[in-house]
C-alpha cells in the first residue's frame, strides 16, 4: 500500500481503541465551556480545560467565542448566532471523520470542502406558532472531495464519517440535558 | 452437550464418529426453539438445497424452497434419529461448574465439570454449550417509559397478526425478523411504522441465483473468524433483510415502503410519552446500500474469475433505498395511532446456568473459535461467526462442529 499522508495519526487512534476496550473508565471525557453575558444577547464563551484519560487537561491555548444575533434581529452582531455554532461543530466533526477514515483506508485526500445549511423557522423561538419547533427544521451537508478514490469509496468515507461522528450523533439523537441554577 | 438443536447434534455426530462417549441434554424436545419459540410464518433464510447437516442433506421435492420452522424442527429430528444421537429430552441444565480437582489443584485447577440438571447430576470431562444464540429477546431499557396503553410483544410472544389488537404497529428493528413482521402486519391491513438503525440489505436473488448461493459459491461465507477484519463487529451484525417465500421476493426497505410501511430512524428514547427517533435514517440507509454494492462487486469479481459459463445473467444494480424526504422524528404513543410495539431488537444467549467465569463485561462468552480458552474442556457452538461467517446457519454447523470436536479430541488425549 502506498503511503498516505492526510496528517491523521490513525495508528495512535487504533492503539487507543485497543487500550480503552479494556479500560472504559479512562475513556470517560468531560468537555467544558464557560460563558459570560456581555450585553443584550451578546455573550462570550471560553473553552480551555477538559477532563480525560483520568485527569484534568487543558488545550494549548484558550479559545474565545463571541455569540450574538445579527442586525436583522435588532442586535449588534458581535458574533455568530448560537445555533450557527452547531453548524461549525457538525462541519468540523464530519471533516475530521473524513480525514481519519481516509487515512485508515489508505485514501489520499487532496481537498475536502463542505457547506452546511441548517433551515430554521424562527417562528418557533419567537413563540409565533406553537407548532413550529425552536431548532433546525433540517440540516444539509454537502461535501466536495478530491481524492485518489472512486466515487463509491468517497461516498463510503462520508457515510462512515457520519457513523462515527460525535456531533452528528448529538444532533440526530436526543440527549439528556440538565440546566440548573448554581 | 447442552442443547439438541442443529449445532449440538452436529457436534454429537462427530463425537460419535470419534468414539467419544457423550450425552446431549435437552430442556424440551429436539429442535425445541424451532417448535416453541418462533412465529407461525417463519421460514429459513437459506434455500433447501443449502439446508444440510453432516451426511443429512435436504431430500424433499423443493430444493429452491425454504423450510418452515416446524419443518426445520422435523429436519433436525430426522438428523438426530439418523445419527442415533444420545439425547436426553426434558432435561434442563440448572448449573455447570468446574469440578474441584482432587488434592491441591494447580494449573487449570479443575477436573472436568459438574452439570446439575432437574433430573440429577452428571460429571463430564468436557462440556459443549450448544444452547443457542437467541434464547432471550433483547429490549431497550426505555421500554419502561412506554405508556401503559401500548401492548408490547417480542418475537417470542408473537405468533401472527391475529394475535395483535387492531390499529397501528410500531415494529422496532430492521433485521430479518423486523422486516418480516413489518411486512406481515402491514399485509394484515394495519398501519405499520418500522424503526431501523444499521441494517443489512440484500436482494433475495442476484443474477438469477439465490443471494445465499452467491455467499456460498464466492467463499464469503467461509471467511474464518481469524480472517475477519473486525470480529466483534461481524459477530454483532444484524441478520440480513431476507425472507424465504415461494416468490423469492426481496424484502428490503424499498419493498416495505412499496407495501406502505413507514420507515423511521433508530428509536433513541421516550420522552413525555413520545417515541423519539434518530435523524440519522438517511445515513444508515446509505451505509446499507454501499455495503450491498460492495458485496455485489465481490460476487461479480468472483464470477469473472471462476463462475461456470452457465451463469449467463448479467450483473445487476439496485435502486438506492428511497428514504422519505422527511422521516418522522417523533411519534405520540398516547395518541392512539400506535396500539402495539413489536420489539425485533435482537436476542442474546441465556447463560444464567453457567457458573464458570467465562463471560465478558457485556455477558458474552469469551471464546476463540468455540474454544473457551479460559476454562479448558469447555466449548461452544452455534454462535454468530463462531469459526466462520456461516456459523449460525444450519449448513454452517458442520465445519464448526468438526473442528471443535477435533480440538476436544486433542484435549481429551492430553494434547492441549
Amino acid at each position: 500500500m502506498t503511503t498516505v499522508t492526510n496528517g491523521v495519526n490513525v495508528q495512535a487512534l487504533l492503539d487507543a481503541r485497543e487500550v480503552l476496550k479494556g479500560a472504559p473508565e479512562a475513556a470517560q471525557f468531560t468537555w467544558r465551556a464557560s460563558s459570560t453575558w456581555r450585553d443584550g444577547v451578546h455573550s462570550t464563551t471560553t473553552v480551555r480545560d477538559f477532563f480525560g484519560l483520568g485527569e484534568e487537561r487543558s488545550h494549548k491555548t484558550e479559545s474565545v467565542f463571541e455569540a450574538d444575533h445579527p442586525e436583522v434581529f435588532a442586535a449588534e452582531d458581535n458574533g455568530i448566532t448560537p445555533i450557527e455554532y452547531l453548524l461549525v461543530g457538525l462541519a468540523s466533526c464530519l471533516t475530521a471523520g473524513v480525514a481519519s477514515v481516509a487515512q485508515n483506508r489508505g485514501i489520499q485526500l487532496r481537498s475536502v470542502q463542505s457547506t452546511v445549511q441548517g433551515r430554521h423557522d424562527i417562528r418557533g423561538i419567537l413563540g409565533a406558532d406553537s407548532d413550529v419547533r425552536n431548532g433546525f427544521n433540517d440540516i444539509k451537508v454537502t461535501f466536495t472531495i478530491d481524492a485518489d478514490a472512486s466515487p463509491q469509496e468517497i461516498e463510503a468515507l462520508v457515510a462512515q464519517s457520519q457513523k462515527r461522528s460525535a456531533v452528528f450523533d448529538a444532533l440526530t439523537n436526543p440527549t439528556d440535558v440538565t440546566v440548573e441554577v448554581a | 452437550m447442552i442443547g439438541a438443536g442443529h449445532a449440538g447434534l452436529a457436534v454429537s455426530r462427530f463425537l460419535g464418529g470419534a468414539g467419544i462417549d457423550h450425552l446431549v441434554l435437552e430442556r424440551g424436545e429436539v429442535g425445541n426453539s424451532w417448535r416453541r419459540e418462533r412465529w407461525d410464518s417463519l421460514r429459513l433464510l437459506t434455500p433447501n438445497w443449502l439446508t444440510r447437516l453432516p451426511d443429512h442433506p435436504y431430500q424433499g421435492p423443493d430444493p429452491d424452497g425454504y423450510l418452515s420452522a416446524h419443518e426445520v424442527a422435523d429436519f433436525i429430528g430426522g438428523f438426530a434419529a439418523a445419527s442415533r444421537a444420545p439425547v436426553r429430552t426434558g432435561t434442563e441444565v440448572t448449573s455447570v461448574r468446574a469440578a474441584a480437582a482432587d488434592g491441591q489443584g494447580h494449573g487449570h485447577g479443575h477436573d472436568g465439570y459438574l452439570v446439575r440438571t432437574d433430573q440429577g447430576e452428571i460429571r463430564a470431562r468436557c462440556v459443549v454449550i450448544a444452547s443457542g444464540a437467541c434464547n432471550v429477546p433483547v429490549v431497550p431499557g426505555f421500554k419502561d417509559a412506554l405508556p401503559d396503553s401500548i401492548r408490547e410483544l417480542t418475537p417470542f410472544d408473537y405468533t401472527g397478526p391475529a394475535a395483535l389488537p387492531e390499529g397501528g404497529v410500531l415494529v422496532v428493528g430492521g433485521s430479518a425478523t423486523g422486516v418480516q413482521l413489518a411486512a406481515e402486519l402491514r399485509r394484515s391491513g394495519r398501519p405499520v411504522v418500522l424503526s431501523t438503525g444499521e441494517h443489512v440489505r440484500l436482494p433475495r436473488t442476484y443474477r438469477g441465483r439465490d443471494v445465499l448461493w452467491w455467499m456460498q459459491a464466492s467463499g464469503v461465507w467461509d471467511q474464518r473468524h481469524d480472517e475477519v477484519d473486525d470480529l466483534e463487529r461481524a459477530r454483532a451484525l444484524p441478520s440480513p433483510q431476507l425472507v424465504g417465500t415461494p416468490e423469492r421476493s426481496t424484502l428490503d426497505l424499498n419493498a416495505l415502503i412499496e407495501l406502505g410501511v413507514e420507515p423511521v430512524g433508530r428509536w433513541a428514547a421516550v420522552r413525555d410519552g413520545r417515541a423519539l427517533f434518530s435523524g440519522g435514517l438517511r445515513n444508515v440507509c446509505s451505509l446499507a446500500d454501499l455495503k450491498m454494492e460492495r458485496l455485489l462487486d465481490t460476487f461479480d469479481e468472483w464470477a469473472r474469475k471462476y463462475a461456470d459459463d452457465d451463469l449467463t445473467d448479467e450483473p445487476q444494480r439496485f435502486a438506492p433505498t428511497r428514504v422519505p424526504a422527511s422521516a418522522r422524528l417523533q411519534l405520540d404513543l398516547r395518541g392512539g395511532e400506535i396500539q402495539t410495539v413489536v420489539w425485533a431488537t435482537g436476542f442474546r444467549p441465556d447463560y444464567r446456568w453457567l457458573d464458570v467465569p467465562v463471560l465478558d463485561a457485556k455477558g458474552r462468552l469469551r471464546h476463540v473459535g468455540g474454544v473457551v480458552t479460559d476454562s479448558p474442556g469447555l466449548y461452544a457452538v452455534g454462535l454468530p461467526v463462531l469459526r466462520r461467517r456461516k456459523s449460525t446457519f444450519i449448513h454452517g454447523a458442520e465445519d464448526d462442529a468438526r473442528e471443535v470436536v477435533e480440538h476436544l479430541t486433542g484435549y481429551l488425549a492430553g494434547r492441549h
